[in-house]
């Protein structure tokens, strides 16, 4: 057994088979000191297919996808189809405090290793169950994709451009991410619950309902209103003029709208910095910020408060953008791309990044660090994902499994 | 079933405003735990002061709401007796606001040695950047969502405080580990958590993309890497749009024989992912005439049946009245608040359904509703001392 830094959730062990749906769950415990114990099918798990991948290799030991979610854990194959996969898993689960998965409901079940067999080998086993839709309704056999889930989630209608579709995010899945964390909010919340009653349950996690704990003002603007939003810059039916969101700069695109005297977007900040670049007029200079009917006046106005706005943005580069918003305190941000944060200065004074080895390729990475900064114990990566098998000696043997043992079940596919 | 709660005994100081920490609470107060609102009249904030927007009324259900002058000593005074009765402290004020009161973490452990305190702000508690004040709109921007939401020959789109339903999730996790360790070793603790950061960890697989191999990810409208058709199709009806997704062969088989063309399933243009990649346009087209003819929830239905991965494009309106699984699992629920804004709906604190507790929700608190409660029967205030401090504004 490996030595384990201590960390909040140190005494406890977590059995993770989730696919690409579920595997933030685990890598968030393992970062918090949990024992996570990734299981893959015999010849590792098909999320290794998603990309990218390091220097676009497409291989399965070179998924940045899955460096990215898998961190902190320990990794073996295991064949649960079979018996003696069967047999090793109730074993495992002796021993374990979480099991996560993301099987469609029922299939554990068919198995003989749903939560009512796990809980008659371990009453206190916590099962996370990671599903499209949940585990009982009328949607709970149905298929999801990213673009399915957001869709239905609520978080897609009012997004994008009025002549052209509504948008969800590109790349890899924002809802699997949230549905992930909400995964290891409820193992957390059902371990309290151990503690009280001292019996586990199972958590039932939806990663439509996921994506809808991703609204607020979608869900009460229908409550209180009827109403929704367009596509397109002019963002509710209250305002009275367009006016423009996300902004051109030098070299880019900057976040910002004018609020008169909003709390959320206060506009004279703004207007002192250009005045001290002498970029403002005499029209801003003596305009009332603090009219009561700011988000109502005339698209004229409106007009002549975005056209020296937007000339001021085109001055400047994205990161003079940022600095001036600190130093002017100003309620805007621009938007950065990829190599922007890895530059960006509040991020490097708090030592944010995190370089990880990866001794197979020759090389150190630079990871997204710490969710949380502790007074007390660390929160951090604690080692890179598993390769595929990896540590299914150590493991294994830690079970008490001969290795002449273990030779027959890898070659009967069962590791 | 057990009617024993997964926080009963827990008792949270907060400090918190709008989005992430009202969010972070209300996992909380949902589930059982005291969850006490300090808030000021001389100061309502954004959260009270804009009635039906659901700051208040949704987010700060199962709360109780004290009110304070935290300005006079006698006010803060108070917060300090409260917080040595409590287990968590959060707050979500712009960076070192809290440490100004006189209320930062050094000053709170001396009163409750064990205290586990939870300030969650834009860019975190140290660095240059610290005390910016900001929100979750523009938040995303820097964060990177914005780059990669909307078509690639357009500007990015825009998608509102993102960020702020991410950080949430980071500082209950933050906090039911640090309860856990309480437990394990009696020691609490202080949580810096910056929304940025948080953002920043849905990210992850493009900041890699970026350090190995220099790419610099940007947005691809609807389109998937590995995966078509993809894309949202227009229905019957105003602005009504469904996903669908085909990841492989089997899949593009079923959508075939649904859309009425199982010949087009081997027609050389689209018969393998290549050249469906290809001739995506086209092929985009041809669905979109498809289902231009049906409603969205007709063609969902009808590829969900055949096992393709499809859903309507819910408003608020699919979301909260017409959607079947969502009543099944009874994501809305309805309270009554008093006064103007009357009955109304929010979703739990809680992401997930547990198998062995069903949660309850109350409807969230009246501006110092629970006062009495607070002050007299928690901290044992005798009658005339908090008929004094209301007659001089302290209790505002």
């Amino acid at each position: 057994m490996t030595m384990q830094r201590e960390g909040m959730l140190s005494p406890y062990r977590v059995l993770d088979l989730t696919d690409e749906k579920g595997l933030l769950c685990g890598k968030l415990l393992g970062d918090l000191g949990a024992d996570v114990i990734k299981i893959e099918r015999p010849g590792g798990d098909p999320a290794r297919s998603i990309g990218p991948f390091y220097h676009d290799e497409p291989h399965p030991e070179k998924s940045l996808f899955w460096f990215a979610l898998n961190t902190s854990k320990r990794g073996i194959t295991l064949n649960i189809e079979a018996a003696d996969g069967q047999e090793i898993f109730k074993n495992l689960i002796r021993n374990a405090d979480f099991v996560i998965e993301s099987f469609p409901p029922g299939y554990l079940d068919k198995l003989g290793l749903g939560y009512s067999a796990l809980e008659k080998i371990n009453p206190g086993i916590i099962l996370v169950s990671i599903t499209p839709f949940g585990q009982t309704g009328p949607y709970k056999d149905w298929k999801t994709s990213d673009i399915v889930a957001w869709g239905m989630g609520g978080d897609m209608a009012p997004w994008g451009e009025p002549d052209r579709p509504p948008v969800h995010f590109s790349h890899h899945s924002q809802a699997y991410l949230h549905a992930g964390a909400d995964g290891a909010l409820g193992a957390l919340t059902a371990l309290c619950h151990r503690h009280i009653t001292g019996e586990g349950q199972q958590i039932d996690v939806s990663i439509q309902e996921a994506v809808v704990h991703c609204l607020e003002h979608i869900t009460s603007n229908w409550d209180f209103r009827q109403a929704f939003a367009k596509r397109g810059e002019a963002r509710n039916p209250t305002v009275g003029h367009q006016t423009i969101l996300i902004w051109p700069c030098k070299d880019g695109w900057v976040s910002w709208s004018h609020g008169g005297n909003s709390v959320l977007a206060p506009s004279l900040p703004l207007i002192k910095w250009m005045q001290a670049e002498g970029m403002s007029n005499a029209f801003l200079d003596e305009f009332d910020w603090n009219r009561p009917d700011f988000a109502r006046i005339p698209q004229d106005e409106m007009d002549k408060i975005d056209e020296p706005t937007a000339k001021f943005f085109m001055t400047k580069t994205k990161a003079e953008l940022l600095e001036g918003a600190v130093k002017y305190g100003v309620m805007m941000y621009p938007v950065a791309t990829t190599d922007d944060m890895l530059e960006n200065r509040q991020l490097k004074a708090r030592n944010f990044w995190k370089e990880l080895a990866h001794p197979e390729l020759g090389v150190s990475l630079t990871y997204p660090g710490a969710f949380a900064f502790s007074s007390e114990i660390p929160i951090s990566i604690t080692r890179r994902a598993p390769l595929i098998g990896e540590h299914n000696q150590e493991i294994y043997e830690e079970l008490g499994i001969s290795r002449d043992k273990l030779l027959i079940l890898k070659q009967a596919g069962v590791i | 079933m057990t009617n024993k709660k997964p926080f009963e005994g827990i008792r949270i100081a907060d400090f918190t405003w709008h989005l992430t920490g009202p969010f972070t609470t209300k996992h909380f107060s949902d589930l059982g735990a005291e969850v006490i609102i300090v808030e000021s009249r001389r100061r309502p904030g954004w959260r009270r002061g804009a009635p039906r927007t659901g700051s208040n009324d949704q987010n700060c259900t199962s709360k109780l709401s004290v009110t304070l002058n935290t300005r006079d000593p006698r006010g803060l005074d108070l917060v300090k007796k409260l917080v040595a009765k409590s287990d968590i402290v959060v707050e979500n004020f712009a960076g070192g606001a809290m440490k100004r009161m006189g209320l930062g973490y050094d000053v709170l452990k001396e009163i409750k040695p064990d205290i586990i305190m939870l300030s969650t702000s834009m860019q975190g508690q140290t660095g240059p950047y610290s005390s910016h004040p900001g929100s979750g709109h523009k938040l995303t921007a820097l964060a990177g969502f914005s780059n990669i939401l909307g078509w690639p020959d357009r500007k990015p789109a825009w998608i509102a405080a993102y960020t702020d339903f991410i950080a949430p999730r980071y500082a209950i996790l933050a906090l039911l580990a640090a309860l856990e360790y309480r437990r394990r070793t009696g020691k609490g603790q202080y949580l810096d958590l910056s929304q940025y950061e948080n953002g920043i960890q849905f990210m992850s697989p493009l900041v890699l993309d970026y350090v190995a191999n220099k790419r610099v990810a940007t947005r691809m409208g609807n389109n998937s890497a590995y995966a078509a058709p993809h894309n949202a199709y227009r229905c019957q009806g105003e602005d009504r749009w469904c996903a669908i997704s085909v990841f492989n062969d089997e899949e593009w088989r079923s959508f075939c024989k649904v859309i009425g063309k199982p010949a087009m399933a081997a027609n050389p243009k689209f018969g393998t992912l290549l050249a469906r990649k290809e001739n995506e346009e086209e092929l985009d087209r041809l669905i979109n005439e498809w289902t231009g003819k049906r409603s969205a929830e007709e063609v969902m239905n009808l590829m969900q049946a055949a096992g393709v991965a499809a859903g309507v494009v819910e408003t608020g309106e699919d979301l909260m009245e017409k959607d079947p699984q969502l009543k099944h699992r009874g994501t809305f629920t309805e309270l009554e608040y008093p006064g103007d804004v009357g009955k109304y709906r929010t979703q739990a604190g809680p992401h997930f359904l547990m198998s062995k507790y069903k949660y309850e929700l109350k409807v969230a608190p009246l501006m110092g509703e629970h006062n009495e409660y607070v002050f007299k029967g928690l901290l044992g205030m005798p009658d005339e001392e908090f008929a004094r401090l209301v007659k001089d504004g302290v209790i505002d």
